[in-house]
C-alpha cells in the first residue's frame, strides 16, 4: 500500500549524499590492494581464483534477478564484494570450477533465498566458503607457498583441474602458520605475518594492507570501526591471558592477531552491515563474541582456523543482540523489551 | 554558565557562552546554506492586489468569519473570530474590499473556508489600532486573552495557538521560559534577522511572557552559527529582566522543543508529555517579538518575516510579507526561474512541498525554498535497508528507524507503536537524511502514525457507543 507514495517528494528534501552503491564501491576499492598483493605473492593462480569468484557471483546475481523477474541488482556492487571476499578466503591454487561453484552458492544460498541484499542473515561469501569447506575439505586446506619463482606464468594443475575431477596437488605444500602451530607448535615471525610473507589464503596474508583498507573505510564512515576493534581486542586480551598462564602451550597474542584469516574476517567480513547489529553497543557485544569464539576454536577446537565459523555464529546472534540491546528512547525511563 | 540580569559591565562572551555540557543525543549536520540571506535586512514586501486568506492557519478549529462579501475592511481589522479556546482569530492583512467568501486552496491539497480581499491600491495601509494590553496592569489571564485576540500562533512553523501553550496547568510551575532562537533548519534566516533587528520587541514580548507564565528565569537559546545575534541580544538585555543568552553548538534538530530543553536544561521531557512537565515553556523568538509588537497596540497579526531563498530565485532575502499573499505573486516578485520544479514551505528538513502555486502565505510559513529544474537533487535510487545503523545514530529520540521502516512495509503498525515507540517520532527527517539506501522513512512513519491514530479513534468511538 506504500508503493505509490514512495515516489512523492516528501520531507526531508535534502539528503546527506552517501548512497548504498557508493559504500559498496568503496569497499571494493579498499580491497583492491589485497587483490594486488595476492597476485604479487601467489601469482597468476590467485588472480584466476579471484576473478573466477567475482565472475561467478556477479553472473549468479544477474541470472537470479532476471529469473525472478526483477531488474538486475548487480549495479549495487554487493555481488562484487561477495566475489572478491570469497576469492580472498580461498587457497591460491584452489580449483577454478570449485571456486565458481562457491560463488554460485554464496549468492544463491547466502543471499538470494533470504530475499536479496539487506535480508541475508549471514555474510554470503562465508556461506559460500563454508559450503566449499564441507564439500572439498582437502582442496581447501591445500596451501601453497608464496613468492615462488615462476608464479606469474605457471598455472597450477590444481587450479586448472577439470570440473568435477579431483585436483592433483602440486608437489609443494606450504603449511600456513596456523596449521603449523596447531599441529606442530611452530609459530611464525610476527613481522612476516604482518607484512604477508607467509602462506595462506589468497587475501588474508597481509595484515598491514587489510588494516589500511579498514582505516580507509572507517575514515569515510563506510565501516563500523567498532567491530574490528572489538574482535581484535577480545582476541588479544584472551590470548594474552592464556599466554601468561602458559606460554609453552598457548600461542602469543601477536601471533593470534596476525595469523590466519582473523584480520581479513574482522575488517572485511564481520563488518558486513547486513549481518551485524545496528546499535553501537550491539556491535561491541557482537565483536567480543566473535573474538571469543575465534580463540576457543583455534585453541581448543579441532580446526586450525575458526574465524569463518565465529563470524557466521556472530551473524546468527545479531537479531538477538538487536532485540536485547536497544537504546533508551528519549523521555522514557527504561527500554521496554 | 548562567548569569542573571546584572548589566553594564558584563562582556558579551561571558553571557553567551554555554559551558553546560549537555546536548541531546544523536542529531545530524545538514549543510546550512544560510550565508546567502543571513546578512540581508528584513524588507517590506509589496502588497499583492489580491489576498487569499484561509481560515485555518493554525492547529485547532477554523476561525469563524464575521465579515460580509462586498464589505470594505481596514488593515488590522478583525475578519474572523476564534472558534473556541483551541482557535485564534484572523485579521485583515491589507485595507481593501472583501471580494468573496469561498473555499481556498491550502498546502495539504485540500480546500478550506477562506476570504478573498481586493487590496486598495492607493491606501497607505496604516494599521488599525486596538485596545492596548498594559504590561503594568494586565493579569496573566488578560495577557493570554490578548495573545489569542492578536491571532498569534507559533511562527516557527508549527502554528500551534500560543495562548494555549502558555497556559500553565493547575499544579505546575514554569521555572524556565525558553526563547527559541535556534532556527536549525538549513536555508532559513528568519529568526536570525528578527533577533538582529527586533531586539526591542523581543524584550517587550519577554515581559509579557514572564507575566503570563510566572517564569523565574528566561533563557534565549541560539545556535553557534548566529553568534552575532547572540552578542547583539546579550548586550541589550534590560537590567531588570532575568534573561540569559545561551549559545549551543549547531546540530539539527535542536530547534525542536524537546531537544532544546535537553540542550539547555539537561532534562528530558517525558515521552508523551509536554515541556511544562519539566517546568519549562518554549516560545519561538519571532513569536515573542510579535507579542511584544502587537500587544501594546492591541493589534492582530497582519504579516510575518519569511526567508525566500534557494537556487531557483534571483532576489533572495528576508521579507515582511502580508499573510494571505498568494505564493504565485511572491514568486513573481522575487524573480523565480521560469522552470521552477520544486518549492517547499518551511525548511528542507521538515518543510512541505507545494503542489499548487495558488496557495498563499500563512502565519506558519517561515521560509520558501525554491529549486529550478537544473538544480533539484536528482531522485535517488532506493535500495533495501542494509542495516548500516546510520539512522539509529541520527535519531534524536533514539528510535530504531530501520526496524520501524521494515515494520511499516509489512504493516506491523501495532508493533511499531507499542514496542518501538513510533508515536514519539516527531518527523524531524534526520533518519531519511542520512539513509544511504534513500528509504523514505519519514514518509512511512507519517502514514503509519495516521493509520494508528485513525484506528485508535475508531476504537474509542466504538467504546463510547
Ligand atoms: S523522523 Fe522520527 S524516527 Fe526519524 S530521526 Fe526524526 S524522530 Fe527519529
Ligand atoms: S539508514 Fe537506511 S539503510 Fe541504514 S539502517 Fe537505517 S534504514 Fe537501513
Amino acid at each position: 500500500m506504500f508503493s505509490k507514495t514512495l515516489h512523492i517528494s516528501t520531507s526531508p528534501h535534502i539528503r546527506q549524499g552517501m548512497s548504498t552503491d557508493m559504500i559498496m564501491r568503496h569497499v571494493v576499492y579498499a580491497m583492491m590492494p589485497l587483490v594486488i598483493f595476492a597476485v604479487v605473492s601467489f601469482g597468476i593462480n590467485a588472480l584466476l581464483v579471484i576473478v573466477t569468484a567475482v565472475a561467478s557471483s556477479v553472473l549468479t546475481e544477474h541470472a537470479l534477478c532476471r529469473w525472478s523477474g526483477k531488474s538486475s541488482t548487480v549495479s549495487d556492487w554487493s555481488a562484487v564484494i561477495t566475489g572478491i571476499l570469497l576469492g580472498l578466503t580461498l587457497p591460491p591454487i584452489f580449483p577454478l570450477w570449485m571456486t565458481f561453484l562457491g560463488g554460485i552458492v554464496s549468492i544463491a544460498i547466502g543471499k538470494f533465498v533470504f530475499g536479496g541484499l539487506g535480508s541475508n542473515a549471514f555474510n554470503p561469501a562465508l556461506v559460500g566458503r563454508a559450503f566449499l569447506q564441507a564439500a572439498f575439505p582437502v582442496a581447501i586446506t591445500t596451501w601453497h607457498p608464496s613468492f615462488l619463482e615462476g608464479r606469474f606464468y605457471s598455472i597450477s594443475k590444481s587450479v586448472a583441474a577439470f570440473p568435477f575431477s579431483t585436483p592433483v596437488v602440486d608437489g609443494i605444500s606450504g603449511a600456513t602458520p596456523l596449521t603449523a602451530f596447531k599441529f606442530d607448535k611452530v609459530t611464525a615471525d610476527t613481522a612476516d605475518l604482518a607484512f604477508g610473507f607467509i602462506s595462506g589464503s589468497t587475501g588474508e596474508t597481509s595484515a598491514v594492507l587489510i588494516i589500511l583498507g579498514g582505516i580507509y573505510l572507517a575514515v569515510r564512515k563506510m565501516m563500523n570501526w567498532r567491530i574490528p576493534v572489538a574482535i581484535l581486542t577480545t582476541v588479544f586480551v584472551l590470548s594474552g591471558i592464556l599466554d601468561l598462564i602458559d606460554n609453552q602451550v598457548y600461542p602469543s597474542p601477536q601471533f593470534m592477531l596476525f595469523s590466519g584469516g582473523l584480520m581479513l574476517g574482522a575488517v572485511f567480513m564481520a563488518t558486513d552491515m547486513v549481518g551485524s547489529p545496528i546499535t553501537p553497543k550491539g556491535v561491541v557485544v557482537y565483536g567480543a563474541f566473535i573474538g571469543l569464539i575465534v580463540v576457543v576454536i583455534r585453541i581448543w577446537g579441532g580446526l586450525p582456523e575458526g574465524v569463518m565459523y565465529a563470524i557466521l555464529l556472530g551473524n546468527a546472534l545479531t537479531p538477538h543482540i538487536d532485540n536485547l540491546i536497544r537504546p533508551r528512547v528519549y523521555g522514557t525511563k527504561k527500554t521496554k523489551s | 554558565m548562567q548569569k542573571n540580569g546584572s548589566k553594564g559591565e558584563k562582556n558579551s562572551t561571558d553571557t553567551v557562552l554555554n559551558l553546560q555540557s549537555h546536548t541531546f543525543r544523536h542529531g545530524v549536520h545538514p549543510p546550512e546554506n544560510k550565508e546567502e540571506t543571513n546578512k540581508l535586512p528584513i524588507r517590506q514586501f509589496p502588497f499583492s492586489p489580491l489576498i487569499i486568506l484561509p481560515m485555518q492557519q493554525h492547529i485547532g478549529a477554523p476561525s469563524r468569519i464575521i465579515v460580509k462579501e462586498g464589505q470594505e475592511v481596514v488593515r488590522g481589522q478583525l475578519l474572523a473570530e476564534a472558534n473556541g479556546y483551541m482557535s485564534v482569530p484572523v485579521h485583515a492583512p491589507v485595507s481593501g474590499k472583501i471580494r468573496k467568501i469561498a473555499k481556498v486552496p491550502v498546502i495539504s491539497g485540500q480546500m478550506t473556508e477562506g476570504i478573498y480581499i481586493e487590496t486598495f491600491h492607493y491606501s497607505g495601509q496604516e494599521v488599525n489600532e486596538g485596545i492596548p494590553i498594559s504590561l503594568d496592569t494586565a493579569t496573566p489571564e488578560q495577557i493570554l486573552k490578548g495573545i489569542q485576540d492578536a491571532g498569534i500562533v507559533g511562527l516557527g512553523g508549527a502554528a500551534f495557538p500560543t495562548h494555549v501553550k502558555l497556559k500553565i496547568p493547575e499544579g505546575k510551575v514554569c521555572g524556565h521560559l525558553i526563547i527559541n532562537g535556534i532556527e536549525c533548519e538549513p536555508y532559513l534566516t528568519t529568526d536570525h534577522r528578527v533577533m538582529l533587528e527586533q531586539a526591542n520587541d523581543i524584550f517587550i514580548g519577554i515581559r509579557y511572557l514572564i507575566k503570563a507564565t510566572g517564569a523565574k528565569q528566561v533563557i534565549i537559546g541560539i545556535e553557534g552559527n548566529k553568534q552575532d545575534a547572540a552578542d547583539h541580544l546579550s548586550k541589550l538585555i534590560p537590567a531588570d529582566l532575568p534573561v540569559t543568552v545561551q549559545v549551543v553548538p549547531v546540530k539539527y534538530p535542536q530547534g525542536a522543543e524537546k531537544m532544546l530543553i535537553t540542550s539547555l536544561l539537561g532534562k528530558e521531557v517525558p515521552s508523551g508529555g509536554l515541556p511544562i512537565d519539566v517546568n519549562a515553556v518554549v516560545v519561538n523568538v519571532a513569536t515573542t517579538a510579535e507579542i511584544g509588537r502587537l500587544l501594546p497596540h492591541g493589534q492582530g497579526i497582519q504579516e510575518r518575516v519569511i526567508t525566500i531563498t534557494g537556487p531557483g530565485v534571483k532576489k533572495k532575502g528576508n521579507y515582511l510579507i502580508p499573510v494571505g499573499t498568494p505564493l504565485r505573486y511572491v514568486l513573481e516578485q522575487v524573480g523565480a526561474a521560469e522552470n521552477i520544479s520544486e518549492v517547499y514551505m518551511g525548511g528542507p528538513m521538515m518543510g512541505v512541498a507545494v503542489s499548487n502555486l495558488d496557495i498563499s502565505i500563512v502565519k506558519g510559513t517561515s521560509g520558501i525554498v525554491v529549486f529550478g529544474e537544473d538544480n533539484i537533487p536528482k531522485t535517488e535510487k532506493i535500495f533495501p535497508c542494509i542495516k548500516c545503523g546510520a539512522c539509529v545514530d541520527a535519531c534524536p529520540i533514539s528510535l530504531n528507524p530501520s526496524k520501524l521502516g521494515i515494520l511499516a512495509k509489512s504493516e506491523g503498525y501495532d508493533t511499531m507503536a507499542e514496542e518501538f515507540h513510533l508515536m514519539d517520532c516527531f518527523e524531524c527527517g534526520s533518519c531519511s537524511f542520512v539513509c544511504p539506501s534513500n528509504i523514505p522513512l519519514v514518509q512511512y512513519f507519517r502514514l503509519s502514525k495516521g493509520i494508528i491514530r485513525k484506528r485508535n479513534a475508531e476504537k474509542t468511538a466504538k467504546a463510547n457507543v
